[in-house]
Order: C-alpha cells, then structure tokens, then sequence
C-alpha cells in the first residue's frame, strides 16, 4: 500500500533538551533526543517507530502533536483546507488541529485522573470541542465505552475499578472521543498481559478500519509491528536509520542495526530459531552521540569511514519497485537518488 | 559398593510436590498455588510462563522462603537435591541458619527490577564482596579479584573502575548483569530469575540470554527463568510449565508443549501472540475474557469460562495427567486433542 497523500510532512525535526547544571543553572549541554527526523505519514496508514530505549520515538511522537515543540526544522499539516506549518503556532492557533491529532500513552494506570469518573476524564475533551450539553456527551462517552467493548455504565466508576487492559481501552475511547484522523499510540500494548494485548491490537486495528484513522504506532516489539503496520521507521539515537514498508524490511534488511534488533527478539516458533546476534555494549548517550554513524561502535561491519562521516537516509530500490530507504555506508547496491 | 536401590536422578536439583501456598488478606484467602509440582534439572532450564497473577513470582518466593508477610506453605514439599543429600526446604525456618545458607548460595535469585534488588548506598563491588564474605572463605584480596572478575564475565566494560561504582550510575542492562554476577558469585546450583529481561530492550535482552546460556553449559547451573513471553519460551527453554490461576495446567519438554500443545490455554496463550516472520496475515486471537478473582476463584477448572472447549465436566477439577513420560496435562478433555494432533 502506498496511498500517495500525506497527512504530515516532518523536515529535519530536531528536539534537543538542555541539560542545566551548576549554581547558576546554565545550560551545560544537551540531550539530542530527536536529531534530524525526516519523515512522510500517509492518510489511512499505520506506521510503526520502533528503536531501543532512550532512541527519541516518545519524544517524536510528542512533537508530531506539538506536546513538546521541536528546536528545529518543521512539521507541516495538509488538511483539506492546505497546507499548515505546526512548529510557528502558538497555543491558540494549535487548538483546532489538537483535535484532528491524539495520543494514546505508554501508561494505562497514570494515563487517567484516579479523582474523576471516566465519565468525567472522558467528557472533557467533548466540553473543549463544543458539545454543551450533557446529556448528549453522556450519550457520546457510552457511545464511545461500547466502541472499545466496554459497557456504558462504566462510565459512572472509577479508574482503580478497572484492570490495565480495561484503562487502555479507556484510554483509547478518550482518544477517539473527538474524533480525530491521526493517533499516535505510544507503546499502547506493551504493559499489557499477552492475553489482553491482542484483545487491544484487534480493536485498534477494527477502529481503524471503521473511522479511516491513521495511526504513528510507537513500540520496542517488532513482532507486533509486523502484525499491524504498513510501514515501519527504525529509529537509533534520535535519527531514522531504516525506514520502508513492512514485509519489505523483514524480508529485505538494510541496515545492520536492524538486522541485530531482528535477530535479538525471541520467536515464538521452534522452526525459526535465527543466529542470536549480540551486541556489544549500551545504547550510547543522546548527549554525547559517536561521531560518524550513531550506530558504529556497536556494529560488527564498522569501517574507518563509519567512524567519521555520517550516513544519509539514502533510498534504494525495493525488488517490487518501491523506496527503501536506509542510512548506512556499507550497504552493497547503488542508491536510487 | 553393594547393589543399593537407585538414588534419586542424579541431575535433579529440586523438586517441588502438591505446593500449596496461600495468602491471606482481609479474612479472605486468596490459594495463590494450588497444588503445583515441578522438577529442576542441572544443566537445564526451565521456564514457567503464564500471565500477570497466575503464581510464578510466588512459586519463586515458596521456594526461597521470601514470601510476603500472612502467606504461608500450607501443604506439599520442596526438596533442593543439594551436594550434602535432600533438604525439605518447607520445613526450615525462613530466618534460620540453614535457609539463610541456602538462599543466595545454593539457591540464587534475580529479579524483575534490579534496583529493588540492589542497594542503593552500597557500591556493586561492595555488594558482590558482602556476598563473598558470608559465603565463602576467601581473604579480602581474593575477594576484590573474584568481584572484577565476575564483571567482567558479564560483559562489563572496564570492570576495574566501576566495581567501585554505584547502582544509580550503572544502565538498566548493566544493573541487571550485576545483579547476575552478585547472583553467581558463589556458582550457586540453581538460579532462580523472575522476569529479568521485562524492563530490558531486546538487544541488551540477548546478552543477559547468552549469559545465561553460558552459565547453564559451562557450570550445569539449574535455571528457572519465569516469563509471559513465549519467545522467550521457544529460545531459552529446555522444558516448560504453563501456569494459570495458580496451577500448572501443562508442562514438558519445549518442543512437545509448544509443537502439540494439549491444555486449552496453551493454544489459546499461542494464539494470541503475533509471531515474527508470519506477516501480516496471521491471524491472531484474543483469549476472551479475564482472569477470575483470585480470592473467588471457581471450584472446576480455573480456565472454563474463558475455553472455547468448556463441558459440562468442567465444573469440577481437572487432575493432572501424564500423557507421556513428561508431558502432563490438566484437562478433561487432552484425549480429544490428543486424536486430533494424532491425525
Ligand atoms: N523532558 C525531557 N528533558 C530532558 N531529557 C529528556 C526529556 N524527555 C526525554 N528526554 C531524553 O530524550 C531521550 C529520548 O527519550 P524518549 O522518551 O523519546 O525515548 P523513547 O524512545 O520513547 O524511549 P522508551 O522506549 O524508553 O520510551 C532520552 O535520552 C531521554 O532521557
Ligand atoms: N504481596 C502480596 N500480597 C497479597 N497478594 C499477593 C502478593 N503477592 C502476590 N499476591 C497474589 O498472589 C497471586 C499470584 O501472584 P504472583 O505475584 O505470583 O503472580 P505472577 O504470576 O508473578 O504475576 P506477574 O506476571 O504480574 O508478576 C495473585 O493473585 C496476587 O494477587
Ligand atoms: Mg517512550
Ligand atoms: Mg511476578
């Protein structure tokens, strides 16, 4: 699927947080969370961003909804009426676009204020957005309990009533609650219990369908991405390293940092037992990035000129004739640009 | 010597009988076990995999006598098959001179959360050499030796400098490779590891595995490893147990259990993973449902309402049967399955 449209357009996106220290509370350095993202989403797509953690995808995720504002470059929004640059609006000129981009958090248990019914945590978005009266954000909040498979009279309890699979769905009833077009889930199954996460993975994947939503899917399990998106985004140390569709970069891998992710992750299928390839060492600091390649002091390929150039995302040509794009020196076929 | 009656297998590490272990609150009780029994080999990995609630931390904290305050071992045994001859690790007192000689020495245990684990105000080097001194004989210089040497075969880089570190100062992977050197610095015969990878990134998550690997190759340490996830289970497992509410509902060797799974709840825990290579058109499916309330738990078999396979039979318990030498199962109905699989 390649739907041509897109719905966001990031150039160069850098968040970059300053660390501050001493008595004078100076800023002494900076944690290059996010470090040049270049990135397309389409209308209707799931996009998966996946990366150890500490790469920058929460953070990335929050800048796309402007919940942390990026330090450089832009993100650009093309709604039906044209084309808006996020990065320059303040708070009131964001207001109409908060309801068209939400986000499902890592968290189902701080996610949801303990004092309020869900009642009250979901009706407030409604209250923003214009629905006056009660009776009919009532009607909405049951509306959107029974989309999620959850009973409209839940919405009078409290969140300690419910278990963690129960609050995600709730969660994700919050998000839908203003009808939105793009959510990012941020790691919205990974705290939960396997039995309860494939419940989650089918609604969002229903909801999808139903309401034509896009979704930026943010997790550590590439197994899981490989179930729901269409295309998947690797990120190492702030920077998109590999990004394409998603069978093509299962079948076809480029970058040797996904090569090693791929082969790390435990299968669940006694037939398919890969050489575990181990890396050496942590993922580096975000303060102090490698220089050259982020990813050279760990990789088993690392030539002198990893070590001292940085590699562009460069597109290659996929066999079924679509773009693969990956950033590495060693990768043996010509690019396509 | 004379013809005397075969000893017990001589690779056995422990065996644990029929343990009941309850735990109380609020005048209920809540029978967190109920009636479990499992072996651990020597050389030989184990992994218990079931999801959140189901008794595998306090499987783990019966058999170190860590167990949370009104809990307590109502019925069964635990024997540890140590160098000296069985011990009924039941019957000891969970201060006594005895358990504490056994817990961290014979019997060593990571957990979920390192830094629970670790001592905040203590150096890693400090902590490892503690273990040192109560468990062995060696002299103070010895002991800083043998402290850089275990970190520095979990893969820590400059072992030197940071054995005078502190916990805080170390990353979650290398707090967790930590917490498996002071683990091992008394090569314990069994290792006891609860969910040690959960909060880990895959990649840091293959290196504890490979270390684990090693340990159980090179110094035949018995592994428990608990998990919920069944990659975990494919890679690292030489046999398993499938846990729910408290009991073991199958168990045996990996490629059985997985291959031809026979209880209900294994398939259904199967299916409901996406698995890597299968692609987008895999169908996964939800196990519908929640868990019981432990401290109302159902009389029957503890899956039935959630099975797709419930019969009226399932209102009363299940036993547990061997339907091989060591494959077991707790199910009314595994001789169906078993025809089916047959087919
Ligand atoms: N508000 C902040 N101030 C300073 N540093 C921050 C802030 N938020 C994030 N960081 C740092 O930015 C880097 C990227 O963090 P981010 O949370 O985006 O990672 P992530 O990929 O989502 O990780 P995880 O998988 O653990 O959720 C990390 O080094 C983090 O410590
Ligand atoms: N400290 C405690 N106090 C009261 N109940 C407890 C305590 N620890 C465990 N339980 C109960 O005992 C049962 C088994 O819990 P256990 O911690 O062994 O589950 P688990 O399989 O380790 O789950 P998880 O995957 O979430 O770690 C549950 O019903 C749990 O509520
Ligand atoms: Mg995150
Ligand atoms: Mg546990």
């Amino acid at each position: 699927m390649q739907p041509s449209e897109p719905i966001l357009r990031l150039r160069d996106v850098h968040v970059h947080f300053p660390i501050k220290g001493g008595v004078f509370k100076r800023t002494k350095d900076h944690v290059r969370a996010v470090d040049g993202v270049d990135l397309d989403v389409y209308k209707g797509e799931v996009l998966g961003l996946v990366g150890e953690s500490g790469c920058g995808k929460t953070t990335l995720g929050k800048a796309i909804l402007q919940l942390v504002r990026a330090t450089g470059g832009s993100v650009t929004y093309h709604g039906d009426a044209g084309e808006t640059e996020l990065t320059t609006l303040d708070d009131a000129g964001l207001f109409p676009f908060r309801k068209r981009l939400q986000i499902v958090f890592q968290d189902p248990h701080s996610s949801l204020n303990p004092a309020y019914t869900i009642f009250g945590s979901l009706e407030d978005p409604l209250r923003h957005y214009g629905v006056r009266s009660r009776a009919e954000r009532r009607k909405i909040v049951g509306d959107l309990l029974e989309a999620v498979n959850m009973r409209r009279e839940a919405m009078d309890r409290y969140p300690h009533e419910f278990s963690g699979g129960q609050r995600q769905r709730i969660g994700i009833a919050r998000a839908l609650s203003i009808e939105p077009e793009l959510i990012v889930c941020d790691e919205a199954v990974s705290a939960l219990d396997v039995s309860i996460q494939a419940q989650v993975l089918q609604l969002l994947m229903d909801l999808k369908r139903e309401k034509q939503l896009t979704y930026v899917f943010i997790t550590h399990d590439l197994s899981v991405t490989e179930y729901l998106c269409d295309r998947i985004a690797v990120m190492y140390l702030g920077r998109i390293v590999e990004l394409c569709d998603a069978e093509e970069l299962f079948a076809n891998t480029l970058h040797p940092y996904t090569e090693a992710l791929l082969s790390a992750i435990p299968v669940a299928d006694l037939d398919r037992k890969s050489e575990r390839i181990v890396l050496e060492g942590d993922v580096p600091s975000p303060v102090n990035p490698p220089s050259g390649c982020p990813f050279h002091p760990r990789c088993r390929y690392a030539q002198d000129v990893c070590r001292t150039d940085v590699p562009a995302l460069r597109p290659y040509r996929t066999a079924a004739g679509g773009e693969h794009l990956a950033a590495c020196h060693l990768i043996d076929q010509p690019p396509a640009d | 010597m004379t013809d005397r009656t075969p000893g017990p297998d001589p690779e056995l590490a422990l065996s644990v009988r029929d343990l009941k272990t309850y735990i109380y609150a609020n005048n209920r009780c809540n029978r967190a076990l109920d009636g479990v029994s499992f072996d651990i080999h020597r050389g030989k990995t184990l992994c218990i995999v079931g999801e959140s609630g189901c008794g595998k931390s306090v499987t783990a904290a019966s058999i170190l006598q860590l167990l949370p305050e009104l809990s307590r071992i109502e019925e069964g045994e635990i024997v540890y098959h140590g160098a000296e001859g069985p011990v009924n690790i039941e019957r000891l007192k969970r201060n006594g001179r005895r358990m504490r000689a056994i817990r961290g020495k014979e019997i060593a245990m990571i957990f979920q959360d390192p830094m629970t684990a670790l001592n905040p105000v203590y150096s890693i080097g400090f902590q490892i050499k503690e273990m040192l001194l109560y468990h062995t004989r060696l002299g103070k210089r010895a002991r800083h030796a043998k402290a850089i040497d275990l970190l520095r075969s979990m893969g820590i880089p400059l072992p030197e400098k940071r054995v005078r570190e502190y916990p805080h100062l170390y990353s979650g992977g290398m707090r967790q490779r930590a917490m498996i050197a002071i683990a091992m610095s008394c090569d314990p015969r069994i290792l006891i590891a609860d969910e040690p990878t959960t909060a880990l990134d895959v990649t840091i998550q293959a290196q504890i595995f490979e270390l684990m690997d090693t340990l159980k190759r090179e110094q035949g340490t018995a592994i428990m490893l608990i998990t919920h996830d069944m990659g975990v289970v494919a890679e690292l497992a030489d046999d398993v147990a499938v846990m729910y509410m408290g009991q073991i509902v199958e168990a045996g060797p990996v490629g059985q259990v997985l291959r031809n799974p026979l209880h209900p709840y294994t398939r259904a825990l199967l299916e409901s993973i996406p698995v890597l290579g299968r692609g987008k058109n895999q169908q996964i499916r939800a196990i519908p449902g929640q868990t019981p309330d432990p401290y109302d738990r159902p009389t029957g078999c503890q899956f039935a309402e959630r099975c797709r396979y419930r019969v009226d039979a399932c209102a009363e318990m299940p036993p547990e049967t061997q339907v091989s030498s060591s494959h077991r199962v707790r199910c009314w109905r595994h001789r169906e399955f078993m025809a089916d699989a047959a087919e």
